[in-house]
């Protein structure tokens, strides 16, 4: 067994082991950080399968910016653990099943003939998987990734008019362009007076 | 020496390779960890100065041995867990603040091939590993069960995630520039003297950039996280001893990154600005220290952090909504922009920059 194989055997072994924990553990908060464990194994497997860019944009976006949002969310809100875990023996059949086919169908997959793909040669050092997968998103698959662009800016746009709406008009609030344009002369009035004095010198 | 040769082809390759790497992270986590040691010195220093008192000058000549004094106390100190407080998270919030500001400098080339991994997606990398500062500070107010913890937590988590966006563009324009996000590349890129280097097109950007570096390290005037007027000391109020150590460590180390990366990206790292200028770098004994080498990139690196304890002395902190309109409406449209420009003169190929 080579270095290579080590690694990536000790790589499955947390990324299965972090997954179920995800799915077991109580609170909400370890699940994520699990989760959070989840995404970095399997960042390193892609690397070690040679497609390093995709790798570290997993670890920038969903780590580093979704799984944020994520728990900025799971701690904002009050969690009544024994509530979340009433159904568990309810739908536990419907998650068996799910569980069940998609085995299956990996299974199916796996062992098909015609899908098997022929190992590829490793790259040298030197390639840039980078560059490459830049060449073929804006040569070959420039509208689908352009429309993709689009669908995803809609949705950018739904979101926020579904949650943006109109303070009440009883919300003090601050409308900071005011606040930059204001002068001196606006806040201050300087009163022009003689000096009282009481002869007291 | 032919011993300790022989000791060492003893091992097998692979434990050799492990070796060499071990101890060229030692060779640069000491030096950082110095060097953040004696930044806190320099910034107790230099803010004295500016408001016209000694700062610190009792423990060692003129103070030197301040920051020995202080990690000595804080060893000493007592590590206090609150109570309700999630044990296993307190604990890790601290290493999860440290490893990420650490782990950035693998990519880090302090000279022509002197770098521990040279690796295509430097910069990249350095985006990725950087995003992952907030979750210590996230958790660290999360774990300690207190309202001024999760509070400024909050805080800290929204500015980091605003400023970061504002950040990656910049450093679009950069790679853009340079053709290339492997950080020896775009400091090669730049080679020419001091009228080459990618600051003067990227000009916007490198401002945004900077701006963004000191938002995203939580430093003055952006240092609402650690507001201590309104509440008390932030994220790390229940942390003492070591664990809040960290924390400072955290915080410097990710300046000195910043810094680095801003001489690196911007002001052509270790290259000399008089590159080119022969009379000079020919010139007997100076002439060494005139041309390229990790001095320069050590110079530009300390320019830049005491631009941070400049910042520091002279400005009030922001308001926070203030920090979120700079962030999202100032900031990112200018690098936008920027970037629009920037691809318009990469197409013409404006010399001597962008061919």
């Amino acid at each position: 067994m080579g270095f290579e194989q080590i690694i990536f055997y000790l790589l499955s072994a947390v990324l299965l082991a972090s997954a179920v924990s995800m799915v077991t553990v109580r609170n909400p908060v370890y699940a994520a950080l699990f989760l959070i464990l989840a995404f970095f194994n399997s960042a390193a497997l892609w690397v070690m399968l040679e497609a390093e860019f995709l790798g570290v944009v997993l670890i920038l976006v969903y780590v580093g910016a979704v799984m944020v949002l994520f728990l900025f969310v799971i701690m904002m809100l009050d969690i009544n653990i024994d509530v979340m875990r009433e159904g568990f023996i309810k739908y536990l059949p419907v998650g068996l099943l799910v569980a069940v086919v998609v085995a299956a169908e990996m299974v199916m997959v796996l062992t098909n003939k015609s899908l098997h793909i022929p190992k590829p040669t490793p790259q040298p050092a030197d390639y840039n998987n980078t560059e490459v997968l830049g060449e073929q998103l804006y040569t070959y698959y420039v509208y689908p990734f352009e429309i993709a662009a689009v669908i995803l800016l809609v949705a950018i746009i739904a979101a926020i008019t579904l949650t943006h709406r109109k303070r009440p008009p009883s919300t003090k609030s601050q409308n900071p362009s005011d606040q930059v344009k204001v002068k001196s002369t606006d806040r201050v009035r300087i009163v022009k007076m003689k000096s009282e004095s009481t002869g007291g010198d | 020496m032919d011993f300790v040769l022989s000791i060492w082809n003893a091992f097998p390759e692979w434990v050799q390779t492990v070796l060499v790497i071990l101890i060229k992270i030692v060779a640069i986590l000491l030096p950082l960890i110095l060097a953040v040691a004696y930044t806190t010195y320099a910034e107790r220093k230099v803010i004295g100065y500016m408001q016209v008192r000694m700062g610190p000058n009792r423990v060692g000549p003129k103070g030197w041995l301040q920051p020995i004094a202080d990690v000595v106390k804080l060893m000493f100190k007592e590590v206090i867990l609150p109570n309700k407080s999630s044990r296993f998270v307190f604990y890790l919030a601290p290493v999860l603040a440290l490893a990420p500001a650490f782990v950035a400098w693998s990519v880090m080339p302090f000279q022509a091939q002197m770098v521990l991994a040279d690796i295509n997606v430097g910069l990249l990398f350095i985006l990725a590993i950087t995003s992952l500062d907030v979750f210590g500070i996230i958790l660290a107010g999360w774990a300690s069960n207190s309202k001024y913890a999760i509070l400024s937590a909050m805080r800290a988590g929204a500015q980091v995630v605003s400023y970061e966006i504002a950040m990656g563009f910049a450093l679009v324009g950069v790679l853009m520039a340079a053709g290339t996000m492997n950080l020896s590349g775009i400091v090669e890129a730049q080679s020419g003297g001091i009228t080459h280097w990618f600051v003067w097109p990227l000009i916007g950007l490198f401002l945004v950039y900077f701006i963004s570096g000191v938002a995203e390290t939580n430093r003055a005037p952006f240092d609402v996280a650690e507001g201590e007027s309104e509440i008390v000391a932030g994220f790390h109020v229940e942390y003492s001893g070591m664990a809040f150590a960290l924390f400072f460590l955290a915080e410097y180390a990710n300046m000195l990154l910043i810094s680095a990366l801003a001489a690196i990206l911007f002001f052509g790292g270790w290259l000399s600005p008089f590159q080119g200028v022969d009379f000079l770098t020919e010139l007997p004994f100076i002439g060494v220290l005139l041309g390229n080498g990790i001095h320069w990139l050590l110079l530009k690196t300390a320019f830049f952090i005491f631009l941070y304890l400049w910042f520091r002395a002279t400005f009030p902190r922001y308001r926070y909504d203030q920090i979120m309109r700079l962030g999202w409406k100032i900031l990112i449209p200018v690098t936008l922009v920027w970037i629009f420009g920037l691809g318009i003169a990469i197409a013409l190929g404006w010399q001597p920059w962008l061919s």
